[in-house]
């Protein structure tokens, strides 16, 4: 029994390992564990159940990454299945830590914590230039390259950047 | 008595309400007066038709005649289509498009926030606190331009009133009720629309302040959209929404 245990709680880490890994199709530093839209992965009779949870209600990426994370736990000996949850709502503060380093690194600025106070009408917020950490920057665009980013640029440095937003 | 069949016809008008509205966004896609409003209009779009998905999915289930998102966002005829007048207006000029957007976002964003908080349907309060946060970015980026061209030039601020002048006159239909809507209202699933006129009102007369815009009298509102009946541009807009599965049916990508 205690075998058994211990045998199921291997594979369902294993499962949620390899789900864990897959990188975000639009933002590939990252995988979807670092964005934090990887919600559970649970074994039920042998299945592997994913849920996966979206960015945005339009996000264009979610088939993809449903598609990828099946493959994924299919290539790795595991039966998929996903499954699409929408409460609670993703906020960029489900990103990890570590996501945040990553997406910093990749040039794209991390969003700012404690998304959960209601973002004021015309609520300016300082962006840091993910290249030289300037403060001077300005918004170019409220929406940018992808649903979930806006762009901005630096003033000290020039570089154009994008800005991951505050949910 | 169950309220699955008026919960079903009340998503689909709130489905429609964001389809069109989404399709009448993506008619800029590539039209827009700058690059950034060419990505800003399109992103909005998205957002209004995941979020319509998302009703269409849950509308068909509750319907339990296996109609599925496509089914009911392509194939109905112009009657079945329950959004509010206001969001099929066509997209006129930017200050159209900005104050059309503005005004259908000051509405949901108090809505969303209602249904989020109280719901008592699980599967609402989801989409509902995902939108909220969406819907946001859409009041801001429409009323920063609508304070900017209201604030503008004489051509700016002209055409600015003359969206107002064409506009204001749908936006009563937001807070109008229909029977399937009072259903679920009753039945503490949705919010009641007309509790948005407050709020509605508060943020329209904050922007038009700062835009130096009057918020008209209104003898003659306009509405029958909710019912089915809808402004002569619609089927228009329905014949290019519809096209691909009209034209060869049952196609997928």
């Amino acid at each position: 029994m205690v075998a058994a245990n211990t045998i199921a709680g291997l594979d369902q880490s294993r499962a949620w390992a390899v789900a864990a890994a897959v990188p975000d199709p639009e933002i590939p530093c990252v995988t979807i564990a670092d964005l934090g839209i990887l919600r559970d992965v649970e074994l039920m009779d042998g299945v592997a159940i994913a849920k996966v949870t979206p960015t945005y209600s339009g996000c264009p990426a979610v088939l993809a990454i449903e598609m990828a994370v099946e493959a994924a736990l299919l290539d790795a000996g595991f039966e998929a299945r996903i499954e699409r949850v929408h409460s609670p709502p993703w906020t960029t503060d489900w990103i990890t830590e570590q996501g945040c380093e990553k997406l910093r690194a990749y040039g794209i600025a991390p969003p700012h914590k404690s998304s959960n106070s209601k973002m004021a009408l015309f609520g300016e917020t300082v962006v840091a230039c993910p290249r030289c950490g300037s403060s001077q920057t300005s918004k170019i665009s409220e929406f940018g390259s992808t649903p979930c980013k806006a762009h901005y640029q630096c003033d000290a440095c020039r570089e154009p950047f994008d800005y991951f937003k505050c949910l | 008595m169950s309220t699955s069949p008026a919960l079903a016809l009340a998503l689909i008008a709130l489905a429609d309400d964001h389809l069109i509205l989404g399709h009448r966004l993506s008619e800029w896609c590539g039209h827009a007066p700058m690059l950034e409003e060419d990505l800003s209009m399109p992103n909005m779009a998205l957002d209004m038709m995941g979020q319509a998905r998302n009703l269409y999915t849950y509308a068909g289930q509750l319907e339990g005649q296996g109609r599925d998102e496509d089914d009911l966002a392509y194939l109905r005829t112009d009657r079945e289509y329950k959004n509010c007048l206001l969001v099929e207006r066509p997209n006129g000029d930017f200050a159209h498009t900005m104050l059309r957007q503005l005004y259908f976002a000051a509405f949901m964003q108090p809505f969303w926030e209602a249904a989020a908080a109280t719901s008592s349907d699980e599967k609402v309060r989801g989409f509902a606190e995902k939108a909220v946060k969406e819907i946001a970015y859409h009041i801001r980026h429409a009323g920063e331009w609508v304070i900017r061209l209201g604030d503008g030039t004489d051509e700016s601020a002209g055409r600015m009133r003359d969206a107002v002048d064409a506009l204001h006159i749908y936006t009563d239909e937001l807070f109008c009720i229909t029977d399937d809507m009072k259903q679920c209202v009753e039945a503490g699933i949705l919010p009641d629309p007309a509790a948005m006129r407050a709020p509605w009102n508060q943020t329209i007369e904050h922007i038009f302040n700062e835009a130096f815009l009057t918020i008209p009298e209104v003898p003659f509102p306009q509405e029958g959209g909710r019912d089915g009946r809808h402004t002569e541009g619609f089927g228009h807009l329905l014949s290019e929404l519809q096209y691909m599965q009209r034209t060869y049916p049952g196609m997928t990508w």
